[in-house]
């Protein structure tokens, strides 16, 4: 036919393949993504006298509480850590996680206004708030190695070992799984506003079954695989076992698990995003 | 040969009406259902036709159907049609907003759409920042807006303010801003809607400029407004949107006149109007005469014209006002005349009667003008018809002059003499 010999550069269809990822299209707007994260930075201490200090409160403040509540009040056990770099490194990690699902998940109902008025590839968003809380991660583990060297000298038994190399791939993982299941709560809510009720307090209730407040090893054999299901148990143990050593226990079997699940959750997550990204102007 | 850029197909576009809730779960799961089963998605059979005025029976409403048109390089498009008819829809569907329900559109090129300035603008940020922000959401790279930075300040005018936080502009300057970095896009189509309609006369002027010089480096442009005249000067091609589908195309001009046309046929005669109001008292009829008492639709620019109302009582009122206001082609109000004005005082206790209201040397600039009725009392209307009838103001070959510069709207007549 004489129309399949034109070439098109775009062709605007009501359903196209849903597993199409247009990675020249995001590649091209790679200045938006830096755009947006140097926004949301920005933006966030503008007009303060501390800007990015503030980053160290929020951490140190929960591990104080954490410190008193759980390791003098509840006495949970830290694996023999000392306290303050246990909760500290939990706190951390959890809170990139936490922070990236929650963003994310806000995609389509925080920047309705913005779609609404021009095309972009919808992923360049969710995928700035993974990089722009990679830079708040980066200030905070900052601050957790400043602590970990004053216990490191004052010979608290904390040493580094060969599994910090692991940390891009944990890294990853964290921003994988925020960023995939962020999504995929985003694409739902565009039409059914429910699930943003049990986003906000779930995430809350998560961290509860993450081994934040308490080391893998303290829970009872009978629960541990609950436990473990959890993709960031993995992460924070591994991650504890590298810097901190003692105690933690490190087996690479649930990064393969971590890894195989960040594969399933992120294809569901890409497959819904692109089928609402098309439409979700309507329903939002 | 012309290069077709664009091609619509059978385009359509459905909308569900009323709200989002466990009813549309139900559609959904049977949506689905036919999915799985490999039917034809059973909604897409209903549907009716998108009238505003008419309430359906269906809640599923075609806000786009069966539109098909070519566009080739360089040409420029104006998209007219009245309110809800469908053009803004039609314009997310190019600029990929909204993904359509049935159809097909094929672009050459790449494709920017300004649907409106300043999109993304974050107040906390700078003048300065935000244009590299709002640039880049636009699709424009880093490098491209570092190169035309200096040319957007100047064409915004802020440049004293450029690091101050835009939430310390004023809302003019904002606008300006915003449509300073769009107005550097360079696209090779360009999708516009009514972005003209805000900031100040000098600004639209260099808007529209700014438009023009777009398309004669033959990119190509597709623009909405309801400013008849910025159409017939920017556009070269028409198509007029009614109801959803596509009524007409061709020459500017020729839809243009069409358009008008058609809210002619809207004249008072027809019958066919939105009122609004209690309905205490009616405009039966409304027509103009010229001096000599005949019917009329068109005067010579400085002449008389008589406007004539029939006013019917269907209840008891306490008192009658009567106001008109007439509106040029773009629906600025150029003169308001109420009997308050000259202390004429209109019986209220009548059955039917006649309104004769003389307005004397009208200078009108050439145009078309809308006049809508106002009846009342205060704040309480009994019967408001916008736009109900239309008439042409000609030019007077006396005057000497052929083009009214600067986009006046009225003239005025002047005695001149040398002191």
């Amino acid at each position: 036919m004489n129309e399949e010999k034109e070439n098109w550069d775009l062709v605007i269809k009501p359903k196209q393949s849903m597993f199409s990822i247009d990675l020249k299209a995001l590649w091209r707007y790679r200045d938006l993504l830096l755009l947006f994260v140097k926004r949301d930075f920005v933006s966030v201490y503008k007009q303060t006298i501390l800007g990015p200090i503030w980053f160290f409160v929020q951490p140190i403040l929960t591990t104080l509480t954490f410190l008193i509540i759980f390791g003098n009040i509840a006495k949970i056990s830290t694996d023999g850590i000392p306290k303050v770099l246990f909760y500290l490194s939990g706190i951390v990690l959890w809170n990139y996680f936490a922070e990236c699902l929650m963003k994310t998940s806000e995609t389509f109902t925080a920047n309705a206004n913005i779609f609404g008025k021009v095309y972009f590839p919808r992923l360049i968003v969710p995928l700035s708030v993974v990089t722009s809380n990679l830079i708040r991660l980066g200030i905070q583990l900052l601050l957790f190695v400043g602590f970990w060297l004053y216990f490191y000298l004052t010979g608290a038994a904390v040493e580094v070992n060969a599994g910090i190399l692991l940390l891009p791939v944990l890294l990853l993982l964290m921003a994988g799984h925020g960023f995939a299941f962020g999504i995929i709560i985003s694409s739902l809510t565009t039409k059914y506003r429910d699930l943003k009720f049990l986003v906000q307090f779930g995430v809350q209730l998560l961290m509860y079954a993450s081994p934040v407040v308490y080391p893998l090893s303290s829970v009872p054999e009978k629960y541990k695989w609950i436990i473990l299901m959890n993709p960031m148990t993995s992460i924070i143990e591994t991650f504890r076992y590298s810097v901190l050593k003692s105690g933690s226990s490190f087996e690479p079997v649930y990064l393969v698990y971590n890894a195989a699940a960040l594969v399933v959750v992120l294809s569901i997550g890409l497959f819904i995003f692109n089928k609402v990204e098309k439409s979700f102007m309507d329903t939002v | 040969m012309p290069v077709t850029v664009i091609k619509v197909e059978n385009l359509g576009k459905q909308y569900r009406l009323g709200q989002i809730g466990t009813g549309t779960l139900s559609h959904d799961l049977n949506r689905t259902w036919h999915k799985i089963r490999g039917k034809e998605d059973p909604y897409l059979k209903v549907g009716v036709v998108n009238d505003r005025t008419e309430k359906g029976g269906s809640n599923i409403v075609w806000a786009l159907k069966d539109i098909n048109f070519q566009l080739n390089q360089g040409e420029v498009l104006g998209i007219i049609g009245k309110n809800g008819a469908g053009k803004s829809t039609l314009l997310k569907v190019l600029s990929q907003i909204t993904s359509p329900t049935v159809g097909s559109v094929k672009v050459k090129g790449r494709i920017a759409a300004l649907l409106e300035v300043g999109t993304g603008f974050h107040p906390e940020l700078t003048g300065r920042e935000n244009i590299f922000l709002n640039g880049a959401i636009l699709g424009m790279t880093k490098s491209e807006i570092r190169s035309k930075f200096d040319e957007i300040v100047e064409f915004s005018g802020v440049d004293k303010y450029i690091d101050t936080p835009v939430k310390r502009y004023s809302s003019g300057m904002m606008v300006r801003l915003g449509f300073a970095v769009a107005a550097h896009l360079e696209p090779e189509i360009l999708i516009v809607d009514e972005v003209l309609a805000v900031g100040d006369l000098e600004f639209q002027k260099k808007c529209l400029g700014k438009m023009k010089d777009v398309s004669e480096q033959g990119r190509t442009v597709l623009f909405v407004s309801h400013n008849m005249n910025a159409m017939q000067q920017l556009c070269t091609k028409g198509i007029l949107i009614s109801n959803g589908q596509l009524a007409m195309e061709g020459q500017i001009d020729k839809v243009v006149n069409h358009y008008i046309g058609i809210a002619k046929q809207g004249s008072f005669s027809s019958g066919n109007h939105a009122r609004r109001g209690n309905k205490s008292v009616l405009f039966s009829d409304f027509y103009l005469t010229d001096a000599n008492g005949n019917k009329a639709d068109s005067m010579i620019m400085g002449s008389d014209i008589y406007l004539n109302a029939v006013l019917e009582r269907r209840a008891e009122v306490k008192s009658v006002d009567v106001s008109f206001t007439i509106r040029n082609a773009m629906g600025e109000a150029i003169t308001h005349v109420q009997n308050m004005d000259n202390d004429f005082s209109i019986p209220y206790d009548f059955n039917t009667m006649t309104l004769r209201i003389k307005l004397s040397s009208v200078l009108f600039v050439p145009d078309t003008y809308f006049i809508s009725v106002w009846t009342g009392c205060n704040s309480d209307a009994y019967d408001i018809i916008e736009n109900c009838v239309h008439f042409e103001v000609m030019n007077n070959p006396d005057f000497n002059r052929i083009i009214y510069p600067h986009n006046i709207k009225v003239f005025v007549n002047s005695e001149w003499a040398l002191l």
